[in-house]
């Protein structure tokens, strides 16, 4: 069972307009972050020092990663010595070999999977397949897109794309093909196609012998890996099988439970809008006759150590993935998550993206500029990373490098003549006397339909005003002097 | 108290009866306001795009220009936010620590609302609008500035206006700068939604603070030619009663022709000049002639 992947997703303006074009995905994501929204909104409201927690968060994830060395060598120490082993990968394609080498070991050829978005980035799925093993996503929405040979565009709810229907129709389609089938009489109702994915996946959960998951922390003083989630599965992939793989982020690292309560409280109010999670899972190590009997922790850099180097753009792993910020994107919502051409969608893909996988690829350079920035996702971040400001801050980087190539992008050089042309009052007022005098020439009734060149991606849907013939400074020397 | 004005090049070029606005709105406020001839641009769009190089010249020429004023007022929440918020750090970056000082003595910089609730202490400017009009926040000067309510409270005490709430205010219009040209169909995307929001409020003008927004917006209203005006803030401030003259007032009630927006305008302090009623209504154009 291998979904698709994001190789070759076309830059973002590209994919965009791909998106926008389905009126399905249009719909349903309105729908849903609309829905999401509210809720969030009144779960935050209820929080007298929502501030002072969001302050807090962000100061524990900045102290940690400047000392991230310390915490993660305590951190491999304390799960040594609570009977797990640490395994370092320097990027994704390391991290799955190491899994693969590690299933293999095991002799099994089949793991239950925890929703997991490092997994998803590291490919592992598809690693997993090539060397003949099969990895079963046991998170609802990760089944749907898993049987659905899709690929997941939200970071909390990975099939946010899909409605009832959809889910009904693919139920009904795949599941006989991987275990379990769907009752043939099977509705759109919400309770009936859980009851079908329960029954499904309990079949995966008693045969597994191998789990893998993520961790949306990992406490240092304890050696702890923790999972947060709402249904249940993940609980279920980290306690049945006999070994366990978490492949984790090294910025997930918090130094102590108390730093961890922080967090518990801003990521369930920021992610599903409920006051407390419903399932958090701690595990440390291994624990005789409960539980997996061997446990791995698979360390991922993968880009991280990059961008922690870079002072402005560091901040974007501070992130606990509480998808806050996507579903208050009006880009998000429009265009969804697959035009980004990553596992991480919305405002934080678009700073994450490019850094954590440089920006040699035209769609990675495409995704800074995939924002109006309106600052909604800085609003509501409980770890308050300024996404506008890593936005601009990658934008230049990509103009930076841009500016080695011999030959100048048009966009380059209508930058330039716009800089001559500010550079000066006499060279404004000229200008402007040009465009007025063009203008009358393009406009009608005081209003431009058609501009040429570039320019014409503004007039496919909008008009201009034609330029005034006084302009302002024009009308203020002729009155005022 | 020395005020200047920062009109910005796209209001100094595409929308000058905005500026003109400001003028006669402080004027009858009883503030003095210059304009300062040397600027030219806050450098936004470059530094947004990623072309920081080429914002410094434009931030020197920002600090030189307004040095010595007590008070900059822009009609943009966009270009306060850009002057405030970055223009140090531009300078900063650029490793010129002459520029970095020049920035940190410019004036304090206040997008229109905030200067004459915080600074002049005024919500009833004593304008009179008798039109029903929505209010679009705008991102920059919500997010950035924080003006909060300022404008609805200048709104609300415009004698004769009919203010509608908009639905979904807070969200972003799309327009984004050079977004608008670089994701044309995503921005296109969302300045729909908002254009179906202002429609549904049944308002004859959508009002801004923020005349790049209401290029967005307006551009599509005025494809769609949904009858529907795009007005900056401070043009409806400044609109009096007396300012309606029988020629402007019939102007209003049957949208009808105008040259103003072809001739050289009248001085805002002037009766406005009467009409030929020939051409046919430009988008942004009835109220023209009263500010
Ligand atoms: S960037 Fe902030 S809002 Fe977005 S997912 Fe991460 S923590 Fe949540």
């Amino acid at each position: 069972m291998n979904g698709p992947t994001f190789l070759g997703t076309p830059a973002f303006p590209s994919a965009a307009r791909t998106a926008l074009a389905d009126t399905r995905l249009r719909h349903n994501l309105a729908h849903a972050t609309t829905t999401i929204r509210r809720k969030r909104e009144e779960a935050v409201a209820e929080v007298d020092d929502w501030e002072a927690l969001r302050e807090a968060g962000r100061a524990v994830k900045e102290r940690t990663l400047r000392h991230l060395d310390r915490y993660l060598l305590q951190l491999e120490e304390r799960v040594t010595a609570a009977g797990g082993r640490v395994h370092w990968a320097r990027d994704g394609q390391e991290a799955a070999r190491i899994v693969v080498d590690l299933v293999q070991a095991t002799g099994e050829r089949e793991v239950v999977k925890v929703k997991s978005m490092t997994t998803q980035e590291i490919g592992l799925n598809e690693a997993l397949a090539d060397a003949g093993i099969t990895a079963y996503e046991t998170d609802l929405a990760e089944l749907v897109v898993q049987l659905g040979q899709d690929r997941p565009s939200h970071i909390l709810v990975p099939a946010i794309h899909r409605n009832r229907a959809e889910i009904r129709e693919i139920f009904l389609r795949a599941m006989g093909e991987h275990g379990r089938a769907a009752p043939a009489d099977l509705s759109d109702d919400p309770q009936e196609l859980a009851e079908a994915a329960r029954r499904h996946l309990r079949e995966k959960f008693l045969r597994a012998k191998v789990g893998v998951s993520g961790a949306n922390f990992l406490v240092a003083e304890t050696g702890t890996a923790v999972v947060v989630e709402s249904e249940g599965n993940g609980r279920m992939c980290l306690t049945l099988p006999e070994t366990l793989i978490s492949v984790v982020g090294i910025e997930k690292v918090v130094p102590t439970w108390q730093d961890l309560e922080i967090f518990l409280q801003l990521l369930p109010r920021s992610s599903t809008g409920e006051r407390m999670n419903p399932y958090t899972s701690s595990w440390t190590g291994t624990t005789a006759d409960d539980g997996p009997g061997a446990f791995h922790l698979v360390l991922l850099d993968g880009g991280r150590t990059d961008t922690l180097a870079d002072p402005v753009g560091r901040q974007a792993l501070n992130c606990i993935r509480c998808s806050a910020c996507l579903n208050v994107c009006p880009v998000y919502e429009r265009v969804g998550g697959h035009a980004y051409g990553s596992v991480y969608p919305g405002p934080i893909g678009a700073v994450l993206t490019p850094q954590l996988r440089g920006t040699a690829a035209e769609s990675d350079r495409s995704l800074p500029y995939a924002s109006t920035l309106c600052g909604a996702c800085y609003e509501v971040c409980p770890v308050k990373i300024n996404i506008p400001e890593v936005l601009v801050h990658l934008r230049a980087r990509v103009v930076d490098e841009g500016r080695t190539r011999k030959v100048p992008s048009p966009e380059r050089l209508a930058m330039a003549a716009a800089r001559s042309v500010l550079a000066g009052p006499s060279r404004l007022a000229a200008a402007q006397r040009a465009a007025a005098a063009a203008g009358r020439l393009l406009g009608r009734d005081g209003r431009i339909s058609r501009l040429p060149g570039p320019a014409s991606a503004w007039t496919e849907a909008r008009d201009v005003p034609v330029p005034a013939r006084e302009s302002f400074r024009a009308w203020w020397r002729r009155t005022h002097r | 108290m020395r005020i200047a004005l920062f009109v910005t090049c796209l209001t100094d070029t595409l929308y000058p009866e905005t500026g003109r606005a400001v003028v006669k709105l402080l004027e009858r406020l009883g503030c003095a306001v210059e304009f300062p001839a040397g600027q030219t641009c806050c450098g936004q769009m470059h530094f947004n795009t990623g072309y920081r190089r080429e914002c410094v010249p434009l931030v020197r020429r920002f600090a030189e220009t307004f040095a010595g004023y007590d008070a900059v007022v822009t009609p943009s929440g966009s270009c306060a936010a850009m002057v405030r918020e970055y223009h140090e750090r531009v300078a900063e970056a650029a490793g010129d620590a002459r520029l970095a000082a020049a920035v940190r003595a410019t004036p304090a910089v206040y997008e229109l609302s905030e200067f004459l609730v915080d600074v002049l202490g005024v919500t009833d400017v004593g304008a009179y609008f008798p039109h029903r009009v929505t209010f679009h926040p705008t991102c920059h000067s919500q997010r950035m500035l924080g003006v909060g309510d300022r404008p609805l409270r200048l709104l609300r005490a415009v004698r004769g206006i009919d203010l509608v709430e908009l639905p979904a205010a807070d969200q972003c219009c799309g327009f984004g700068g050079t977004f608008a040209l670089k994701n044309h169909d995503t921005s296109v995307a969302m300045g729909a939604d908002k254009a179906r929001h202002v429609l549904a409020t049944g308002a004859e003008v959508l009002c801004a603070g923020d005349n790049s927004c209401l290029m967005h917006i307006g551009g599509l209203l005025s494809r769609l030619r949904t009858g529907v005006r795009t007005l900056h803030l401070a043009e409806i401030l400044a609109a009096a009663e007396e300012d309606r003259a029988p020629a402007a007032a019939e102007e209003d009630r049957a949208p009808a022709a105008t040259e103003e927006d072809q001739a050289p305008a009248a001085p805002s302090r002037s009766r406005p000049v009467p009409h030929s009623g020939k051409s046919p209504q430009s988008p942004r154009t009835a109220e023209r002639s009263t500010p």
